[in-house]
């Protein structure tokens, strides 16, 4: 057990950089802690638990602006962005359930550190399109700022992009402004019964491409769909494609018929109400056909939409893992038959289309496995570099993503 | 005027030998040495600077530019990258002692994937194109910034472009997948692709809106949506502009953005109706255009609500257009404003600052009195959803000393727009333009942390250098740490 280090305000986390600089100690950066099982497994002298970092700064509705300390607890802004009918329209997952841990946990730093985002990416954007401007302190142990708490700004770098989807391994965030976006009125989920992999795929080409403005896209083969009450009724032992709808009640009603319309051709067509459609959407995204309490792995692997059902069914052939898809097929979770990550097969099945992550593992198989998607020399170089220019030393998170990175 | 570092002698000293260098890798007309021939590259949006590059270069393959790059790297010699030189922030101004590297001749569309719904380009095909090419199927580039009959998206990607649309759609920073960038050494990296969210570290995001200080893009893949079914506009005019803002913030904060959301002040209005007659009410202080999109019926819902929310705050014009020549002429003036204000002054200063939108009156308030104090007009235009204003400060170069106090006049506005929590520029970049000012807005270590990640892409600072950052370090000296001797943090509190 690695001893813990809780700062209560930046110039603690200065001084706290300053002195594992000086001993040559490397760090943990946690805030609840709820993502932590995913990364390489490092070894670190110290945890710097960021949770006492917590508090909105900042709220202003009418600007699209929310500014917190680090370790806020997500819920704590999504209940106050509820009472004004706003919400992070990146729909972030909630790692809990599929990770074996506590649901509604889960701090803002800790969300843009890993860029979660949910079903709605494939129309609102990721975390990181959200992230405004950060306050954090470098592996350098020096403060600096990015971007600011305006939603269009173009003033030098984009750090605060830069930091999302780093795992921590940048600097360590103290204060974050992100954009909030007002909550959709209503919302409706549209039902195709009974496609195999490649024609749902297709079909919800076919309604992306449409101006349906589909706001979540996802396939649910027999398996996947049976193990979500709202659609295991009507899917009866079939797969489901569920496309969501979100707006004003006089705007769904129509864009449901236009969608309906397009999607006939394709099979069998059902819907579901908003309040079945929100259970729908918070299952796909919280992963929940494979929050089974296992220990089984589960890669998440982000590719061309269309290439989406080759990769699973190569990844079916060759392991037998089962799988479903978000993002219009271009978000593939699949869960393996063991504990066994079989990496080969899952590298081998992506081949340079995109990139895959493995989410859940037995500590043993993510001590031995790549985590992340090996980097081809140039870009694992550049990579390095840019970690470098943050942290020279290696003390925040090191070999978190990659080793050396 | 901003000063440009001092020109390398020995580099100027080895003219001809560079010029023929750069000609055994792209032979025939893609060198440019000639005076007359490199005059065209003098300047760019930003026309008060002017400086003839040390040679020009158009290439014309990824394999070429890396070359290029690759020679320049080994013999310390500075590149500006060029798209179609509508930067407003001298973003690609040349150096006397630079190649400026003109990516013309990548003017393809390599791909239209409407399975996945990309397009793959060079990035010299323009902004518009994109959106033509895709016109046939209903679906369009969402990013558009005005000048997008012209600026290429080569261009957009490093100056993260937006547009009347950004508010709803996004800059281009949220709109792209993926580019293929050429390294100062000349390696050469794909970053993303046709998926969304890479993994690793997302250089992407550092990519876009990097002003051509990291490396040269020579592909991009972005996305493109469907058309919406609908768009209709309404002409609000307010008799004061504190209305004008109000409204604005009761739009959103009534749950509605708008396809686009701009106002002018009586000035911009006057200058536009005069140019295009778009028929716009010249006794109003300021006018909204609220473009609402969408289909039919939500489009028609919003509106009523929208006129609603205007009356209350006192619109006293509300028009909402009845045919898409009616929306289009609406646009129109908007579009011209900048042109319009051409008009009425021999020559205009087009700031770009955003600003919490809350304070926009005191803003204006402050502008109005800078205005006198300076003795120079301005006529304001704004992205009023998103905050961001642009002041057009008119003046008359020929005029001793006018342009000198328009940039004093310019730089005042931007370091007000800071003070209030805001920032320096919106869209269109810093460049050279806004250089000076980033220590308003930025302390020294956030300026040398950013300059730290510039070195993790270009060791020797050769690429588009004097541009964004005022103080120009060594990579070594910015690498440099000190570390002070080890103490145990914060030992008065309790460790777990």
């Amino acid at each position: 057990m690695t001893d813990i280090l809780k700062p209560r305000d930046e110039k603690d986390i200065g001084e706290a950089l300053q002195w594992a600089l000086a001993e040559g100690k490397t760090l943990e950066v946690v805030g609840h802690g709820t993502k932590r099982a995913i990364g390489r497994a490092a070894q670190t002298d110290f945890t710097l638990d960021l949770s006492g970092l917590a508090g909105v700064d900042l709220y202003e509705p009418e600007e699209l602006i929310l500014s917190a300390r680090a370790g806020t607890p997500l819920a704590e802004i999504e209940t106050l962005l509820a009472a004004h009918n706003q919400e992070l329209a990146f729909e972030p997952m909630d790692c809990g359930p599929l990770l074996g841990g506590e649901p509604g946990r889960g701090t803002l730093a800790g969300t843009l550190a890993a860029n979660l985002s949910g079903p709605r990416r494939i129309k609102a954007g990721a975390a990181r399109d959200f992230s405004l401007g950060v306050q954090a302190v470098s592996g350098r142990g020096e403060p600096f700022k990015a971007g600011g708490r305006v939603v269009k700004n173009v003033t030098g770098y984009d750090l605060s992009k830069l930091v999302a989807g780093s795992w921590g391994t940048l600097a360590v965030l103290t204060h974050v402004t992100i954009k909030v976006l007002p909550r959709a009125e209503d919302v409706a989920t549209v039902l195709v019964l009974g496609l195999d992999d490649g024609k749902a795929v297709e079909a919800m080409s076919v309604a992306m491409g449409s101006s349906a403005e589909v706001s979540g896209a996802a396939h649910l083969p027999a398996d996947a769909a049976a193990r979500i009450v709202v659609v295991s009724d009507s899917g009866a032992g079939r797969a489901v494609t569920a496309l969501r709808l979100e707006g004003i009640p006089v705007s769904i009603a129509y864009r449901k018929q236009k969608l309906e319309e397009v999607l006939r051709p394709f099979g069998a067509l059902a819907s579901l109400a908003a309040e079945e459609s929100r259970a729908l959407w918070r299952a796909v995204r919280d992963v929940a056909p494979f929050a089974d309490g296992t220990a089984r792995a589960v890669w998440r692997i982000s590719v061309a939409p269309g290439d989406g059902p080759k990769v699973a069914a190569t990844l079916a052939h060759e392991t037998r893992a089962e799988v479903f898809y978000d993002w219009a097929g271009g978000l593939v979770w699949a869960e393996m038959p063991t504990t066994i990550a079989e990496e080969a097969a899952v590298r081998a099945a992506v081949a340079g289309r995109g990139h895959a992550l493995l989410v859940r593992a037995a500590p043993a198989a993510r001590a031995s496995a790549h985590v992340f998607e090996p980097l081809d020399p140039v870009m694992a170089a550049l990579s390095r570099r840019v970690k470098e220019s943050f942290d020279p030393r290696g003390i925040l998170n090191p070999g978190r993503m990659y080793a050396g990175v | 005027m901003v000063a440009m570092p001092a020109l390398d002698q020995s580099v100027l000293a080895r003219r001809a030998e560079i010029v023929a260098a750069l000609r055994r890798i792209v032979p025939g007309e893609g060198v440019i040495d000639s005076e007359v021939g490199m005059r065209p590259y003098e300047t760019d949006g930003l026309t008060a600077y002017r400086q003839l590059p040390l040679v020009v270069v158009l290439p014309g393959t990824t394999a070429q530019v890396a070359k290029i790059l690759r020679y320049c790297h080994e013999h310390g010699i500075k590149v500006v990258p060029r798209g179609a030189g509508t930067s407003l922030s001298g973003g690609a101004l040349p150096l006397g002692d630079g190649v400026l590297l003109g990516l013309a001749k990548f003017n393809r569309i390599l791909e239209i994937d409407y399975e996945n719904r990309v397009v793959v380009a060079q990035p010299g095909v323009t902004n518009l194109g994109i959106s033509n090419a895709v016109a046939g199927r209903g679906f369009y580039y969402a990013p558009d910034p005005s000048s997008q009959i012209a600026c290429t998206i080569g261009g957009n990607v490093a100056e993260n472009s937006g547009g009347v649309h950004c508010l709803k759609y996004g800059m281009t920073t949220n709109n792209i997948l993926g580019v293929e960038l050429v390294l100062i050494d000349g390696e050469v990296v794909r970053i993303g692709g046709k998926h969304l969210d890479s993994g690793g570290l997302d250089l992407l995001a550092l990519v876009c809106g990097s002003e051509g200080l990291l490396g040269v893009v020579t592909e991009v893949t972005v996305r493109i949506l469907q058309k919406p079914e609908t768009a209709r506009a309404v002409l609000v005019g307010f008799p004061s502009s504190e209305a004008a803002g109000d409204c604005v913030a009761k739009i959103i904060g009534a749950g509605i953005i708008p396809g686009g959301m701009e106002m002018m002040d009586r000035p911009a209005i006057h200058a536009a109706e005069a140019f295009v007659h778009a028929n716009y009410p010249l006794d109003v202080e300021a006018l909204l255009i609220v473009e609402l999109d969408g289909p039919e019926a939500e489009v028609d819902h919003l509106l009523e609500r929208v006129g609603e929310i205007a009356k209350s705050c006192g619109a006293t014009t509300l028009r909402a257009s009845t045919s898409e020549e009616e929306r289009l002429k609406f646009w129109a003036g908007r579009k011209a404003a900048f042109p319009a204000v051409g008009r009425i002054a021999p020559d205009y200063y087009c700031m770009d600052g955003t600003i919490p939108r809350a304070r926009l009156p005191q803003v204006l308030a402050r502008i109005r009195e800078l205005s006198k104090f300076y003795g120079l007009q301005v006529a304001n235009v704004f992205h009023a959803g998103d905050g961001n204003l642009h002041p057009l400060v008119l003046y008359d170069a020929n005029k001793s000393d006018e342009l000198e106090r328009a940039e004093k006049f310019g730089a005042d506005i931007l370091r007000y727009c800071v003070e209030v929590g805001g920032v320096l520029t919106g869209e269109h970049g810093v460049g050279v333009e806004k250089r000076d000012l980033m220590p308003s807005m930025f302390s020294e270590e956030d300026l040398n942390q950013q300059q730290r990640v510039k070195c993790a892409f270009d060791d020797k600072g050769l690429l588009n250098p004097g541009k964004v950052f005022p103080v120009l370090h060594r990579c070594a000296e910015l690498g440099r740490m000190h570390v002070r001797s080890g103490k145990v943090p914060f030992p008065d509190i309790p460790r777990f």
